[in-house]
């Protein structure tokens, strides 16, 4: 019987046998890198302090989500990208004015109790980074409202956002456009230089690593919910101050794009960043915060598996599939 | 929809070549979607004839196998096969003389005058069946059941690497053009659509230059799977198959351009389906190129044709790189099926990863079957067979996209394709 020879050095695998130049890692620094022009911008207009916050906000990411790695017995992935993700992100969300503690314990919450506890990477429900925000808000408010002026203007030790400006009615003047582009005003580190963070969503969207659908709808939504509906009248709002003014630029680039917390479906996306917009128009318009981005993307994150559900695309074949039950 | 890296640059400039006849031919007794041939019509020590049909089977979805050689049956036993792993084969030792079995014609047959019925006899007798790569059975796919209008000449050769469909357009658009004529007298239709991708222009001038009245031609912009019948229906005439379905279901026949040119010359010059072109290729072959090939020949003698290996393959894949099937010997024999045979180097090995999905979802945005990989596979991993299967597994292409394109190089095609034997259970 004539017998065939196997080679043991052939490599069996099912297909296919060819892959894309694409890796998960890689979107991931691609992102860091993309967020670090406006933390770049954050730290020339607050001084060493936003870098100092930024800086623990990472550390205290990284160290926490090894410690959970290590506890769970799970393989250690500090260095694929997600974790100074959150802790940058994190950082960004702080004002220039508050301990370095704050971050720490901010950091800490975001990985153990928004990421690591749901099973890692992959399963959380919430983006960590508003989690450990929304932590810090509910525990520390004092502390997470006291904004800090720009390092050049004369009042630089407490000011308000230009949002809350308006929200409580305050005497003080209100930005320009240009200041709200470039950044001259207070507020969150990494929320404030539109300019900056534009130039890092764009990258994002030209390397196709998110999908314009989700900070389109979001963005489109809040400015022009907020033109129609202003405090009194209609059609009298301000589209690009709303824009402008708070954390949606970097929440609807960087943060409700969140592969982990997003829907799937091109049609789930635009579902999710409208409602990121109809929501942080109506806690900005009728809530307790000046602010509503975050709360906003946590409450869209929710609803994240209803979307999914309701948004699945139709299958090939499926009208005629329909046509004959 | 994606459009990949080709790769086609190493043979499709390369015109086809007759293989050296081998010393010894390993001919599978299953090519073909369906039942084995289970009527063995040859014994060990019978001297056979090239074109001599050897087995064939009383009843059921099969198309019969030949002698791919003349000589002398050495043994009928299991051997390796490219797709099933093994299976039974006739082996056949070469005489070197050739001797065939049937005669060519000295003039173009007057073929107006054959019903249908008696072409589909021709095609069944010569063991015509997909050439794509799918093997079903050309005579079944001829019968269809429901009324048809429509027959698609795919000349699309959407997988990377491969080019024999290419070679076979160019050497052979006449010969491919009367076969698609007969496909046409069968089905008692007179509309055919031809269609080749836009990264085959020499193809298309070609076609251009001798399309009939009433055949029309159908550039398409190049993607994957554009190729797969589903797909290219869609693309041609916006139309889509029914889940579960089948093309005639919307009164449309697909057919490769391979089988178009084996009915041709089973119809036209009596030869049964014993060889057929295969593009040997990657950046291990010394010389890769298109060759005319016996069923049978294994992959160790093939590759002398090619003048060797330039490095080690580190992996050796019978069709395509998307959807072909990567083989543990070089004793596999070529079959009616194998398109091409390519060759990796280690470098060129995909390496995947035991990653979670992080729901990027680009494996929805490019899925062709516009099914969602990322849950069923996620289901899959769970072994929740209910979600996979309400998530539509069972509409899945097996197409292969999905794990391309992951950046998480997690392997969805081939949890989606576990899912689908878990739900057939």
């Amino acid at each position: 019987m004539p017998s065939p020879e196997l080679r043991n050095n052939l490599v069996v695998s099912s297909g296919p046998h060819i892959e894309i130049d694409d890796h998960i890692v890689r979107r991931m620094w691609a992102t860091f890198f993309a967020l670090l022009p406006a933390g770049i911008a954050g730290i020339y207009i607050f001084g060493i302090n936003a870098f100092n916050i930024i800086c623990v906000s990472v550390i205290s990411a990284l160290v926490t989500e090894w410690i959970f790695q290590k506890i769970r017995g799970k393989k250690v992935t500090i260095l694929d990208g997600s974790a100074i993700i959150t802790g940058l992100l994190l950082g960004y969300n702080l004002s220039s004015g508050v301990p370095l503690w704050i971050a720490a314990v901010g950091s800490f919450f975001s990985i153990a109790i928004g990421k690591q506890i749901f099973g890692g990477l992959g399963f959380n429900i919430f983006n960590p980074a508003l989690v450990g925000r929304a932590f810090l808000m509910a525990s520390w408010p004092k502390y997470m409202t006291a904004w800090v002026n720009p390092r050049w203007q004369v009042d630089a030790i407490t000011s308000a956002t230009p949002l809350g400006i308006i929200k409580e009615k305050l005497n003080y003047p209100l930005p320009s456009y240009w200041d709200l582009f470039i950044g001259n005003r207070g507020g969150c580190i990494g929320e404030i230089c539109v300019a900056a963070l534009l130039l890092g969503g764009i990258y994002l969207l030209i390397k196709r690593y998110i999908s314009w659908q989700i900070p389109v709808s979001f963005i489109l939504t809040l400015g022009i919910f907020s033109w129609v509906f202003p405090g009194s009248g209609l059609l009298k709002g301000d589209f690009l101050f709303s824009i402008l003014a708070g954390g949606a630029i970097l929440g609807a680039f960087f943060m409700a794009t969140d592969y982990v917390t997003a829907p799937l479906t091109k049609k789930g996306k635009i579902i999710f960043g409208t409602g990121c917009g109809l929501l942080t128009f109506v806690i900005r318009r009728w809530g307790g915060y000046p602010e509503g981005v975050s709360y906003a993307i946590l409450m869209m994150n929710a609803a994240t598996p209803l979307i999914d559900r309701f948004s699945r695309p139709k299958k090939y074949g499926w009208k005629k599939a329909k046509a004959k039950q | 929809m994606v459009r990949l890296a080709e790769h086609k640059e190493l043979t499709e400039n390369k015109a086809i070549q007759n293989a050296k006849l081998t010393v010894k031919v390993y001919i599978p007794l299953v090519q073909h979607f369906g039942r084995p041939c289970d009527k063995i019509l040859v014994k060990p020590n019978d001297l056979v004839k090239t074109g001599q049909m050897i087995a064939t089977s009383e009843s059921g979805l099969f198309s019969p196998v030949h002698a791919s050689a003349s000589g002398k049956v050495s043994v009928i036993t299991d051997w390796l096969h490219p797709v099933l792993g093994r299976a039974k084969a006739v082996i056949i030792e070469s005489d070197g003389r050739d001797e065939k079995n049937y005669n060519e014609p000295a003039a173009r047959k007057e073929i107006d005058a054959y019903s249908a019925e008696k072409i589909r006899e021709i095609i069944f007798n010569a063991g015509i069946v997909g050439m794509g790569g799918a093997g079903f059975p050309t005579h079944i796919k001829l019968k269809p059941s429901k009324p048809v209008d429509t027959f698609i000449l795919n000349g699309a050769e959407c997988e990377p690497y491969l080019t024999t469909d290419h070679r076979l357009m160019v050497e052979h658009a006449n010969e491919i053009i009367e076969g698609a004529k007969i496909v046409l007298k069968v089905l008692g239709i007179d509309n055919c659509i031809v269609a080749i991708e836009d990264n085959k222009p020499e193809a298309v001038e070609i076609f251009k230059k001798h399309l009939p009245a009433g055949f029309k031609l159908k550039i398409l912009k190049t993607y994957y799977p554009q190729g797969g019948e589903k797909q290219l229906i869609k693309e041609i005439l916006n139309k889509e198959v029914p889940s579960g379905g089948l093309p005639f279901d919307i009164g449309v026949v697909v057919q490769n351009v391979a089988t178009v040119f084996a009915i041709y010359e089973a119809v036209d010059k009596n030869k049964p389906l014993y060889e057929r072109v295969v593009s040997v290729t990657g950046s291990c072959i010394e010389n890769p190129g298109n060759f005319l090939v016996r069923i049978g020949t294994t992959v160790r003698d093939l590759i002398q044709e090619c003048g060797g290996f330039k490095k080690e393959p580190a992996k050796v894949v019978f069709g395509g790189p998307m959807m072909g099937i990567a083989q543990f010997s070089l004793d596999v024999p070529v079959i009616k099926t194998t398109s091409g045979i390519v060759f990796f180097s280690k470098e060129e090995l995909v390496v995947r990863e035991d990653r979670v999905c992080c729901r990027c979802a680009r494996c929805i945005d490019v899925c062709p079957a516009r099914i969602m990989p990322a849950i069923i596979t996620m289901a899959a991993e769970k072994e929740r067979w209910d979600i996979a299967k309400d998530y539509d597994a069972l509409d899945c292409i097996e197409c292969g996209l999905c794990s391309y394109i992951c950046p998480a190089k997690r392997d969805l095609v081939h949890l989606i394709k576990y899912a689908k034997s878990r739900i057939k259970k």
